[in-house]
C-alpha cells in the first residue's frame, strides 16, 4: 500500500502568543509538528507495521525550518519525505495550500491520504477535505478508528460526530483526517532517528500552480490580528462553602443571566 | 426563485429533527439580507419523511429547497456536496452559510474544493462589507488569537459560523415560505455510512449552553457524577481538561482545549482545572466563566468572571442544591 501523510508545522500548544507588527508572535515557544498530523503519521507506520510492504511518503509545505518535523516523521517510521519549500505562503488562504499539495500528489501513486483533522494554528479544518475533492477521491474526517477489508481494498472508518460517531465505508484511494483517540502516538527511538538520516528528502522550490478548473472570482484577504479582550479580574467569592454557593446562583441568576 | 445575489444556508438534520444550530445560521443569514438586500434560500437534506419546519418560522427564509429520500437519512458528505454543488453552478450564490459542526466543516471544506471558493471557518462575527463582500473573525491558535477577514469579489464565499455565538430571539411569527421538495434519489457514490451511532440524551459540549468542566482536582472518575448531576440541573453538558482525557477519566469527545473541542457556552463552570494555556484556549469565548479551585493561585482565575477558592468535590453539589432551589423556586 501506498501512503501520503500531509503534515505541517505548528507553534507549540504551550506557546503563548502576542501580536507584533501584524503578525503572531511566540517568543522562545518551541515549533512541532501538529498534534494532529502526529496521529496520521502514527496511523500510516502501524499499517505498514501489519503490510510490510507499505510506502509512507510525508508531504509538508513551509519555510526551510519545517524540515525538522520531516525529521521527526522519518524518526517515527515514514519512508521519504517531500518538502514543498514557500517561504511568501500566505497561510491564511486553505485552498492555496491544498492546490499546492495536490501539484505534488496528483502524479505520484497513492492508496490512502492521511492529514490531521485541522492545524491547531489556522483551525480551519478545510485542506484535507479540499485536496480530496482535487484529487477526485472521496475523504472522511475526524476519524478515530480505519478498519480495512482483509484484501486492503476498503476501508470502514470511525468518525466523530456531535454527540456520537459514525461508521463510514469506502474504497480506496481515500483521504481521512485523523483525530485524537485514533492511536497513542510514538515518541521516535534512538534507532528510528539513526535511519532517518538515510532517507531521502525531496525539495521542491518551484511549483507551478495549475490546479482548479473551476473560475471562482472571490478571494480571501486577512484585514487585521487581533488578542482576545481582557476579562475584568473574578470576584473572588468569600465566606463559608454554603454562602459561597447561594451568592453564585444568585449573581448567575440575576447579574449575569445566564440561567 | 434565487439569483446571482443569494445567500444559501444548509440546514443540518439529525434523525428526523432540524439542529438548533441551523437556527443560528438562518438568523446569521437573515441578518446579512438585511443589510444587502440579498435573499436567503434554506437547503436541507432529509429521509423520506420531510421533518417538522415550523422552527424554522422563527427566522424564515425566503425560499426553501428539500431534498428528501430515504437515502439522504444518513448524512453522506459525498453526496449531499455533489447536489449542493450542482445547485451552486446552477444558481451561482454569493455565500453559503453552514453550522461550523462536524458535518458542517467537513461539507463547508468540500464545497470550498468543489467550487474553488475562499472558505472561512468557525466564524464568530460576520457581516457585510460595502456591497458585494463579507467580513468576518474567527479565531485561530484556538482562541489565542483572532484572525480578521474580508471575502471579497462577485463569486462564491463559503462561511461556517461557531455553535452558540449567532442566537437571535425568533422574530414576529413570520410565514414560512412553500417548501420546493425534490425527490429525487440521489445518484450513487462511493461513501457508504454503515451506521450512526448515538449517545441518547447527551448534549454535545460544543453545542451546550452550559459546561460544566471536570480537572484533576475532581480526584478520580468517580466523582464525575457531581459534575453530571450539576450539569443536569442547569440543562447543561460535562467536559474535562486534557489531563483528565489523557488518564481516561473521561471520553475524548469531552475534552475543552487547543487539541480538544473549542466551546462558546453562555455559562462555563471550571472545577478543579489549573487552566494550562491550551485549556483557557478552548473556553475562553464563554459568555461567563465560574472557577472553583483550591488553588488561589490558579490561572484559570484570570479568566474568570467568579472565583471560588475551595474543593470542588466539597462546593460542587452546594452548587448543585442551590441551582435545584433558585431553578424551581
Amino acid at each position: 500500500m501506498k501512503i501520503i501523510v500531509c503534515v505541517k508545522q505548528t507553534l507549540d500548544t504551550n506557546a503563548s502568543i502576542e501580536i507584533k507588527d501584524g503578525a503572531i508572535h511566540a517568543p522562545g515557544s518551541a515549533r512541532i509538528m501538529n498534534p494532529y498530523d502526529e496521529f496520521a503519521v502514527e496511523e500510516a507506520v502501524r499499517i505498514k507495521e501489519n503490510q510490510p510492504d507499505t510506502d509512507i511518503t510525508l508531504i509538508t509545505l513551509g519555510g526551510e525550518n519545517s524540515r525538522d518535523i520531516l525529521k521527526t516523521g522519518l524518526a517515527m517510521g515514514a519512508d521519504r519525505a517531500v518538502h514543498i519549500i514557500d517561504s511568501d505562503l500566505d497561510d491564511f488562504d486553505g485552498l492555496a495550500i491544498a492546490r499546492k499539495l495536490y501539484e505534488v500528489i496528483k502524479d505520484r501513486e497513492f492508496d490512502l491520504v492521511l492529514c490531521g483533522r485541522q492545524a491547531v494554528d489556522q483551525d480551519r479544518a478545510q485542506v484535507g477535505p479540499a485536496l480530496s475533492v482535487l484529487l477526485d477521491i472521496p475523504a472522511i474526517t475526524v476519524v478515530t478508528k480505519i478498519d480495512f477489508s482483509e484484501d486492503y481494498s476498503r476501508v470502514v472508518a470511525t468518525r466523530q460526530i456531535e454527540g456520537g460517531a459514525e461508521r463510514i465505508e469506502s474504497p480506496l484511494p481515500l483521504l481521512a483526517t485523523c483525530q485524537k483517540g485514533l492511536n497513542t502516538p510514538r515518541l521516535p527511538s534512538l534507532k528510528g532517528i539513526m535511519a532517518a538520516r538515510k532517507k531521502e528528502v525531496v525539495e521542491i522550490t518551484d511549483l507551478p500552480n495549475t490546479a482548479g478548473s473551476v473560475e471562482n472570482d472571490a478571494k480571501l484577504r486577512i484585514l487585521e490580528l487581533s488578542l482576545p479582550p481582557q476579562r475584568k479580574s473574578a470576584i473572588m467569592l468569600e465566606g463559608q462553602p454554603l454562602d459561597m454557593a447561594k451568592e453564585l446562583a444568585q449573581a448567575l441568576r440575576e447579574k449575569e443571566k445566564v440561567l | 426563485m434565487t439569483d446571482k445575489s443569494s445567500i444559501f444556508v444548509w440546514i443540518e438534520c439529525q434523525g428526523e429533527q432540524i439542529k438548533p444550530v441551523s437556527l443560528e445560521a438562518l438568523h446569521c443569514g437573515l441578518q446579512l439580507s438585511e443589510s444587502s438586500g440579498q435573499k436567503v434560500c434554506a437547503v436541507l437534506f432529509c429521509g423520506s419523511k420531510v421533518p417538522d419546519l415550523s422552527p424554522l418560522s422563527d427566522f424564515a427564509p425566503h425560499s426553501l429547497k428539500v431534498f428528501s429520500h430515504g437515502r439522504w437519512q444518513d448524512h453522506n458528505s459525498q453526496a449531499v456536496s455533489s447536489t449542493f454543488f450542482k445547485m451552486i453552478q446552477e444558481q451561482s450564490p454569493r455565500l453559503i452559510l453552514l453550522p461550523a459542526s462536524n458535518h458542517g466543516k467537513e461539507l463547508g471544506a468540500l464545497l470550498s474544493g468543489l467550487a474553488q471558493a475562499p472558505l472561512a471557518s468557525d466564524c464568530i462575527e460576520v457581516e457585510c462589507l460595502g456591497e458585494n463582500d463579507f467580513k468576518v473573525k474567527r479565531p485561530i491558535y484556538s482562541g489565542k488569537a483572532y484572525a480578521s477577514l474580508a471575502l471579497e469579489g462577485a463569486g462564491l464565499h463559503i462561511i461556517t459560523l461557531r455553535p452558540n455565538v449567532f442566537r437571535g430571539e425568533s422574530g414576529s411569527a413570520t410565514v414560512l415560505p412553500e417548501a420546493d421538495i425534490n425527490t429525487t434519489e440521489p445518484e450513487s457514490l462511493s461513501l457508504i455510512v454503515r451506521e450512526v451511532i448515538k449517545e441518547a440524551g447527551k448534549i454535545d459540549v460544543t453545542e451546550a449552553r452550559v459546561v460544566v468542566s471536570g480537572g484533576l482536582g475532581m480526584q478520580g472518575p468517580e466523582n464525575f457524577g457531581l459534575l453530571e448531576d450539576l450539569a443536569s440541573v442547569l440543562g447543561g453538558t460535562v467536559g474535562a481538561s486534557r489531563p483528565v482525557v489523557d488518564n481516561g477519566w473521561r471520553d475524548y469527545s469531552n475534552q475543552v482545549g487547543q487539541t480538544g473541542r473549542s466551546v462558546s457556552p453562555d455559562l462555563y463552570i471550571a472545577c478543579g482545572i489549573s487552566g494550562a494555556v491550551q485549556h483557557i484556549a478552548g473556553m475562553s469565548g464563554s459568555k461567563c466563566i465560574v472557577a472553583i479551585n483550591k488553588d488561589p493561585n490558579a490561572a484559570i482565575f484570570s479568566v474568570a468572571q467568579y472565583g471560588i477558592v475551595g474543593d470542588a468535590l466539597e462546593i460542587v453539589p452546594l452548587l448543585t442544591a442551590e441551582f435545584k432551589k433558585i431553578l424551581n423556586g
